[in-house]
């Protein structure tokens, strides 16, 4: 099948058992969210499918088993992923960070001479995350939303067809999470997007489906409404979200 | 945000850049002219030729701005790989030097050799040891480097293995005094390549040489620099597992600028034993590597000509001090080492950059 396969994940950290036998499918050209309090195991299922956390089961995507394969292997297989804590490169340009990511299959007489051009994937990537005019501008001084639109770019560049973005709105102000969105809508046309997210109100509008986790394991799974209507999500979560919230 | 900045924007960068490109053209002619042309004329004999050994340590250095300037990779062992370049050529020149038929003069007072040893034997090809100067560091280069990038150490471990490695091999050397010199290393080096190191003129064409070659390394480290792949080695320098998620195996990417840095280690050894008529465990070993190291910090790592001007302006201080104040020169090495590091980490070069901004303030990007 295409997309995202994940059988029986299981990730234990000395004895601790982080992610435990989950299963979950998302299907090519879905915008699935991922909820769940901390200490869920979400991250860690994004670590696990990117190679950065060793796991046991089976994670599959396009039909291509993930699991013992290197970090790079698996990116270049066309799985892309972001961080909580953007990880732009800050001493180089915007032009540059995007050029970058979109090299790994240059050979070696491409990259020993100079970049003369920018590369056409490059400009529409600069488009697509509205950063034109921030090309030649360090990735350092950009604002902190905007690094979040660059590491999007990067996956797009990248030739990502799945990505898994991590909490990508934490810390936007309300117009950039709506330009956020947009470029999500944008980008689940030709991608299949995982998004890790708190932020009940960005979910509500931009989510098309949505897994809920709960200590290590997958609690709920379904449209927006469905798992709002959920009452164990209800207990674990929503409960909680929006008892901080009022609070 | 908006588009409408597209224009003038991009306009610009492409006004700068043009300049930027004559600016290394300027900068290339420059040093051509004071190297080839004000030197030979300004300093005599005896200076010049100090000046050629400067010159080596400027080349030593412009690889380390390479691999721990843009690469991240704090090479505190740089003297293995000059030491390997070094004693190659030493060797071709011992044998050269020695009668024909006869072991260079060293194995007859110690070695008690009857013949040659066989892993000396090639050196007396002069185009084998050429190309071993600078292609036996390199490929010693690529194999530690393989076996340590890919086991990803790095940081203060890396730093500290090639220490390890530096040592060893000048305890291996001193310790095999019938075959390698020991600690006296290879001496009384006399001719190159045909030529009486004796003769003043001829000591001048090596001058000639090592600055060529200098220019030459420098135009490497340039494309190497603004190529690509300078891009990616900096990206692998600020975020190494970051690089692993777009694809690349950052170890590949800096055994690249390792490799390169070791070849410039090994020719730099190989013209030092002409220049200076010497090399021998003291001038490889732990200290001297570490004396690498303070020139690039002091010029600035991470900037193209930074390292080879602070090596040659440090050791170029080492003299004059220890000329005058033999005891002081230790104490002023070590704050060499540390105002840099605490009071300015980008080196002397990023003296240049500051002044540059504060004079053309509109230039910097809003």
């Amino acid at each position: 099948m295409t997309g995202l396969s994940v059988r029986q994940l299981r990730v234990v950290f000395d004895g601790f058992v982080a992610v435990d036998g989950v299963d979950l499918d998302v299907p090519s050209g879905d915008v699935r969210f991922i909820i769940g309090p901390n200490g869920a195991g979400k991250t860690t299922l994004i670590d696990a499918i990117t190679g950065l956390a060793k796991a046991g089961g089976s994670v599959t995507f396009d039909g291509q088993e993930l699991l013992g394969r290197k970090v790079h292997r698996i990116a270049r297989l066309g799985v892309g992923r972001t961080f909580q804590n953007s990880t732009v490169f800050e001493e180089l340009t915007v032009l540059q960070n995007l050029d970058i990511a979109a090299g790994w299959s240059r050979g070696p007489l491409t990259l020993l001479r100079r970049r003369t051009s920018v590369p056409p994937e490059v400009q529409h990537a600069l488009e697509t995350i509205r950063l034109t005019a921030a090309r030649d501008q360090l990735a350092g001084t950009l604002p902190h939303g905007q690094k979040q639109w660059l590491e999007i770019g990067m996956l797009l560049v990248q030739n990502a067809r799945l990505f898994l973005l991590d909490e990508p709105v934490a810390g936007m102000s309300h117009e950039e999470r709506d330009a956020t969105g947009q470029l999500l809508g944008e980008l689940s046309r030709d991608h299949t997007v995982v998004v890790i997210e708190h932020d009940m109100d960005f979910l509500r509008r931009f989510a098309r489906t949505v897994t809920v986790m709960h200590a290590g394991r997958i609690l709920s799974e379904g449209t927006v409404a469905e798992v709002q209507a959920d009452p164990r999500v209800q207990e674990v979560y929503l409960g909680h979200a929006m008892e901080a919230g009022n609070a | 945000m908006t588009m409408i900045q597209d224009a003038p924007i991009t306009s610009n960068s492409s006004a700068a850049k043009a300049p930027r490109r004559f600016q290394a053209l300027i900068g290339f002619g420059l040093a051509a002219v004071v190297l080839f042309g004000v030197a030979p004329v300004v300093l005599g004999d005896f200076r010049l030729s100090l000046l050629a050994k400067y010159l080596c340590m400027a080349i030593v250095a412009v690889g380390i701005g390479l691999a721990w300037g843009r690469g991240g990779m704090l090479t505190l062992g740089q003297g293995v790989f000059f030491g390997l370049g070094g004693y190659a050529m030493a060797m071709h020149l011992k044998l050269a030097d020695a009668e024909p038929g006869q072991l260079p003069d060293f194995m007859q007072l110690y070695g008690q050799l009857d013949a040659l040893p066989w892993w000396w034997k090639p050196f007396a090809n002069p185009a084998f040891a050429l190309a071993a100067t600078v292609l036996l560091p390199m490929l010693v280069a690529l194999l530690l480097g393989l076996l340590i990038f890919r086991r990803r150490v790095r940081g203060a471990y890396f730093a500290i293995l090639s220490q390890a490695l530096c040592a060893a091999l000048a305890i291996f050397l001193i310790g095999q005094q019938g075959t390698t010199g020991g600690t006296n290393g290879l001496t009384d080096i006399q001719g190159f390549f045909g030529y009486d190191l004796n003769d003043p003129l001829n000591r001048r064409t090596v001058y000639f040489v090592v600055a060529a070659a200098l220019l030459a390394v420098l135009g490497v480290a340039w494309q190497l620099m603004r190529s690509r792949y300078g891009e990616l080695l900096v990206a692998v320098r600020d975020g190494e597992e970051r690089v692993r998620f777009l694809g690349y195996d950052p170890a590949n990417v800096k055994l690249v600028a390792y490799v390169v840095a070791a070849g410039m280690a090994g020719l730099a050894g190989a013209l030092f034993v002409p220049a200076v008529g010497i090399i021998s465990p003291a001038l490889i070993g732990v200290v001297p590597s570490i004396e690498f190291v303070i020139g690039v910090a002091v010029g600035g790592r991470a900037s193209l000509v930074g390292p080879a001007l602070g090596a040659i302006a440090v050791a170029w201080a080492r003299t004059a001090l220890s000329e005058r104040l033999p005891s002081a020169w230790t104490y002023f090495e070590g704050l060499l080492f540390i105002l840099p590091v605490v009071f300015l980490p980008g080196g002397l070069a990023s003296l240049a950059g500051f002044l540059r901004r504060r004079r053309a303030p509109e230039e910097v990007p809003a």
